[in-house]
């Protein structure tokens, strides 16, 4: 990943699985920003980071088109957070992507597959 | 920690977000480096390392373009404009009603208040206009109902009650050419027996064009056939749909169908159609023939009495002008065929008054003044709720310079504030017209005097439209002076004022309300005043008789079986048995009874000493066939000779009791008793005057017409009246024994009606029923006027101590006393208050004369009047400025100087 040839590819990938990710990560309950860049790192096993920019643009913009919406809570002892939570349009734009995405990933599959063989 | 948030907010600068978006941005960024940061330290990394790292991600250049891309400034929503006014303007006036509701509703004591104002104001205009609507406005329900007129004797103002007589009527019909038809017509009140039970009916006798006259025929069978209108003609009756429905089950064989009648037979021949008004009589339910001998054979029968009412229906093309001089010219050339008795000479010429005029006259000026009373409370209603509306526009006015800055346009403000005001109208317009509903049967129910045409009050389609009309005119005068007030004016100033710093001279306008609200409020009480006073003036006056403890009722001898000689024995067994009764202290009967409403029972009086037959000699009197003992009973005081006794019958020389005026406008000075007189009869014996008795009032407490002569029912030789009046002096409450006198009056004769029963002191009131109702309304209206000024002077004042709160604090801390700013807010109230009084008075002085007719005994001016309710005002008004006044007496110098 550290190849400068592939930081093409990264990004463009990054782009277009950086909403399935976040999208995925809200899915079962509300989190908020610092949490969801952690996940996304730790899960990918330090492969995928987003910058603070990237994030919250990204988080924002996903707020706009409805898919999310954040809310400030504040809990006892914490200071106050802004956590996003999957709306139902965003259930379904996650569903469809779903599918999109498992599709392309079998599709680059058989393709690589192919190649390898 | 690092200040992160600084950092990003330079970083964001560029972005220029709105403020409230960069803070809530800043913080969460600011927070997730935070958290990174901590992460950092926790994995070993030194603070300075820790932050270099971070502010390196948090590149100045991605964070502009990435947030650029997301926070754009979003474009503003297109301006549709031209394309389609229409629509353009329903969604306005929609986004109007929604903005105006939200605003009404954030404020729900203020809009209760207006709502509640508003509501009472139209719905007591609304129930007054239901009742003066078909009584002054709407015609009659007859075809071309303004060719109906009433045709009297012209007596003048004073009075036009007398009746008129059959052969007056015979003379008219063969001579007048301007009349379609002439009718004449008395009233009627058969026993029905024979159906059930027996039952007393309101009917009338009349002459067979009576319905022509009216211009309705029955609905049902035939009209009355002017041949059968003669003596001994058959007996035919036509009744109304009510009784049909009412006696006879609506059906549908009642045509022909024989009903008794005072113990006769009658064929019912028609009935009238359910939507027939008799609004002469509105109670009466059946008719039947007059059936006078038009050969006029005597000038002393009953054709010459005069007890008739006198109906025409002008020609088309004709006019009352017209009719009336003809008449007039066939009054004063009298030709031999057509002989006419002294009594009914028609010297004083003839007056035409249209129906409509006639049923309304009576109520007509009370009327009038209650509706001018309504329209005042209506007005100050209205100044009240304007005077809200700009008191909250002043509350409201950050708001409104906000929106001009925002670059509103006036019109499109004046026009949100006018739905604004039109909301709060049609509020209060729904709960008026569930006002007016209670109102109006508040009304009808509880009206002393009975309403002409009463069946036809009530809230109908135009009551309807009225109170549409009202509140569409209220909504928007209301608002637009508030709304043209909010809609100018500098802006900085506006801004400035809204952060209530400084004294504002807008209340200007506030003030011009509160005086016209106080001016109007005094004009509705001077009305309520001069009524008051003309109905304590009224109630002082002498009757001429003790009202107190009379029982009062009318006895008739109804009936074929009863002749003269009968009826005379059945008065007096009566009125034996009624004697007879515990409680009773003294019992008479009367030919006619003071203040009983009915047409007077008048004759002309020839005395003995006036030897030609000229006719100034000639005094019109009112006749009392009395049974000895009335005047005693009545407590009619006895000024000269004696009163009448049991010895006067039938068997002595005719002896008669007459009035202290009609003594003194006879005799002046001398002596009448031992005078003699005839009562309507142009031959016969003549009667001796053997007393004078207290002049008594007859018609109404008002009217002085008091010539009187008082004879025994057996010295009256003209006829037996089948109807006689009962007064029964009683010594507890008089109303208690009516039952008890009707059993023992029964237990002489079960089938004579008794009715109109009451006791005098009631008689008495309702004889003022009229000036009764106008007073009673006035003082209502006038109650809640002052309510309303007294709420609106509060209103004014205490938005001027908020407003000058500061200034006090100042004053107070310059040395000036408690008492001095007491003053000045109470100083500040009075000159608004006596501003309106002033004008008030110039105002009432105005209109008071309109309620001339009303008044009695207090001209329209009265000092004392104007004066105590000027008095009564200012005080109320003094009170009204007394609270906010001691609030700013309180105002504490030292937490206003602090504040400020």
């Amino acid at each position: 990943m550290t190849n400068i040839d592939t930081r093409i590819l990264d990004r463009e990938l990054k782009k277009g699985s950086a909403e399935l990710l976040v999208l995925t990560l809200v899915e079962t309950r509300p989190r908020h920003g610092y949490e969801i860049s952690k996940l996304i790192e730790a899960r990918s096993g330090g492969v995928l980071r987003f910058n603070v920019a990237s994030l919250y643009s990204l988080l924002y913009r996903l707020e706009k088109r409805g898919w999310l919406k954040g809310r400030w809570i504040e809990k006892t002892g914490q200071r106050r957070r802004r956590f996003y939570r999957l709306t139902p349009e965003g259930k379904r734009v996650l569903a469809a992507q779903r599918n999109t995405w498992q599709e392309f990933v079998e599709a680059i599959n058989r393709i690589t597959r192919v190649e390898n063989a | 920690m690092p200040d992160w948030k600084k950092e990003i907010r330079r970083r964001m600068a560029r972005l220029k977000l709105a403020p409230t978006r960069e803070v809530e941005i800043v913080e969460e960024l600011a927070q997730h480096l935070d958290d990174r940061y901590q992460e950092l330290l926790a994995d070993g990394v030194s603070d300075t390392d820790a932050e270099r790292l971070i502010l390196a991600e948090l590149s100045e250049n991605e964070l502009f373009s990435e947030l650029h891309r997301v926070e754009r400034k979003r474009p503003s929503e297109p301006i549709v404009t031209g394309t389609n006014r229409k629509i353009n303007m329903v969604v306005d006036i929609w986004n109007d009603l929604r903005f105006g509701i939200r605003m009404l509703l954030k404020r729900p004591g203020f809009t209760a208040i207006a709502v509640i104002t508003l509501a009472l104001g139209i719905g007591a205009s609304t129930a007054i206009f239901s009742a003066v609507n078909p009584i002054l406005f709407e015609s009659l329900p007859y075809p071309d109902a303004n060719q109906i007129v009433t045709i009297t004797d012209d007596f003048g103002a004073s009075d036009s009650s007398v009746g008129m007589t059959f052969g007056t009527y015979r003379e008219f019909v063969q001579r007048s050419r301007s009349f379609s038809a002439i009718a004449v017509v008395r009233p009627w009140q058969p026993a029905m027996t024979g159906v059930a039970e027996p039952e007393r009916l309101e009917g009338q006798r009349v002459s067979a064009s009576y319905f022509q006259v009216l211009g309705v025929s029955p609905a049902l069978g035939s009209n009355f056939n002017s041949s059968d209108d003669r003596p001994n003609g058959p007996n035919v009756i036509i009744i109304s749909e009510g009784l049909w429905q009412r006696r006879f089950n609506g059906e549908s064989a009642i045509v022909g169908r024989q009903v008794t009648l005072n113990g006769s037979n009658f064929t019912v021949i028609g009935v009238m159609p359910r939507a027939f008004e008799n609004v002469l009589s509105p109670k009466v339910e059946v008719w039947t023939l007059l059936q006078y001998d038009a050969s006029l054979p005597s000038l002393e029968g009953r054709e010459w009495g005069r007890h008739l009412r006198m109906l025409g229906r002008l020609k088309p093309g004709v006019s009352t002008d017209q009719a009336r001089s003809e008449l007039n010219t066939i009054a004063r050339t009298p030709l031999p065929e057509f002989p006419r008795p002294r009594h009914a000479s028609l010297e004083s010429g003839m007056l035409l008054i249209s129906l409509q005029d006639q049923v309304t006259r009576g109520v007509k000026p009370a009327l009038m003044a209650v509706l001018g009373a309504v329209v005042l409370l209506l007005l100050i209603a209205c100044v009240n709720v304007t005077n809200l509306l700009l008191a909250r526009g002043a509350s409201r006015r950050g708001e409104f310079a906000m929106r001009i800055a925002l670059g509103a346009e006036r019109n499109r403000m004046i026009r949100q504030l006018l739905t604004e005001s039109l909301l709060l109208a049609i509020m209060g317009g729904v709960l008026g017209l569930l006002v007016a509903q209670f109102g109006v049967r508040a009304l009808v129910t509880l009206s002393p005097i009975e309403l002409p045409r009463m069946v036809d009050i009530g809230v109908d389609g135009a009551v309807f439209a009225f109170a549409l009309g009202i509140t569409t005119l209220i909504g928007l005068g209301i608002g637009l002076i508030p709304a043209l007030h909010a809609s100018q004016g500098d802006l900085n100033i506006k801004l400035q004022q809204s952060s209530r710093r400084t004294v504002g001279g807008h209340q200007w306008m506030r003030r011009t309300l509160v005086i016209a609200e106080v001016s109007l409020a005094l004009v509705l009480l001077v009305g309520a005043g001069l009524l008051f006073r003309s109905l304590s003036r009224l109630f002082a006056i002498d009757p001429g008789f003790d009202t107190s403890q009379l029982l009062t009722m009318q006895v008739q001898a109804s009936g074929t079986r009863f002749d003269d000689e009968s009826t005379h024995r059945f008065f007096a067994q009566s009125l034996e048995a009624v004697r007879q009764l515990p409680g009773v202290s003294a019992a008479a009967f009367s030919s006619q009874l003071p203040l009983s409403g009915d047409l007077d029972d008048g004759y002309g009086v020839k005395f003995e000493s006036n030897a030609t037959d000229n006719p100034e000699g000639n005094i019109g009197a009112f006749r009392y066939a009395v049974s000895p003992g009335y005047l005693e009973t009545m407590g009619i005081a006895l000024r000269r000779g004696r009163l009448l006794s049991a010895h006067d019958t039938a068997n002595t020389p005719p002896v008669v009791l007459i009035s202290a005026s009609l003594a003194r406008s006879k005799f002046q000075d001398q002596d009448p008793i031992g005078q003699r007189l005839r009562l309507g009869a142009s031959d016969g014996p003549w009667s001796t005057i053997v007393g004078v008795v207290g002049d008594v009032k007859q018609t109404s407490l008002t009217v002085s017409q008091t010539n009187a002569v008082y004879m025994t029912t057996d010295h009256w030789r003209l006829f037996a009246d089948r109807a006689l009046w009962l007064v029964v002096r009683t010594h507890g409450e008089p109303a208690e024994l009516a039952p008890a006198i009707r059993q023992a009056i029964w237990a002489v004769d079960k089938d004579q009606p008794i009715v109109r029963v009451a006791t005098m002191d009631h008689r008495l009131a309702s004889s003022a029923a009229e000036r009764r109702f106008a007073l009673f309304l006035f003082e209502a209206f006038g109650f809640v006027a002052v309510v309303l000024v007294a709420v609106g002077l509060y209103g004014v004042l205490s938005a001027s101590v908020t407003e000058r709160t500061r200034e006090i604090g100042v004053r107070l801390a310059l040395g000036a006393q408690r008492r001095d700013v007491l003053y000045l807010i109470l100083r500040q109230g009075l000159k608004l208050t006596l501003a309106g009084v002033s004008l008030g008075l110039l105002a009432s002085w105005a209109v008071t004369r309109l309620l001339t007719k009303l008044l009695y005994g207090v001209s329209a001016t009265d000092p004392l009047v104007f004066g105590s309710v000027a008095l009564l005002l200012t005080v109320v008004a003094l009170l009204a400025c007394y609270v906010p006044a001691r609030r700013a007496m309180k105002v504490d110098p030292l937490v206003i100087l602090r504040y400020e």
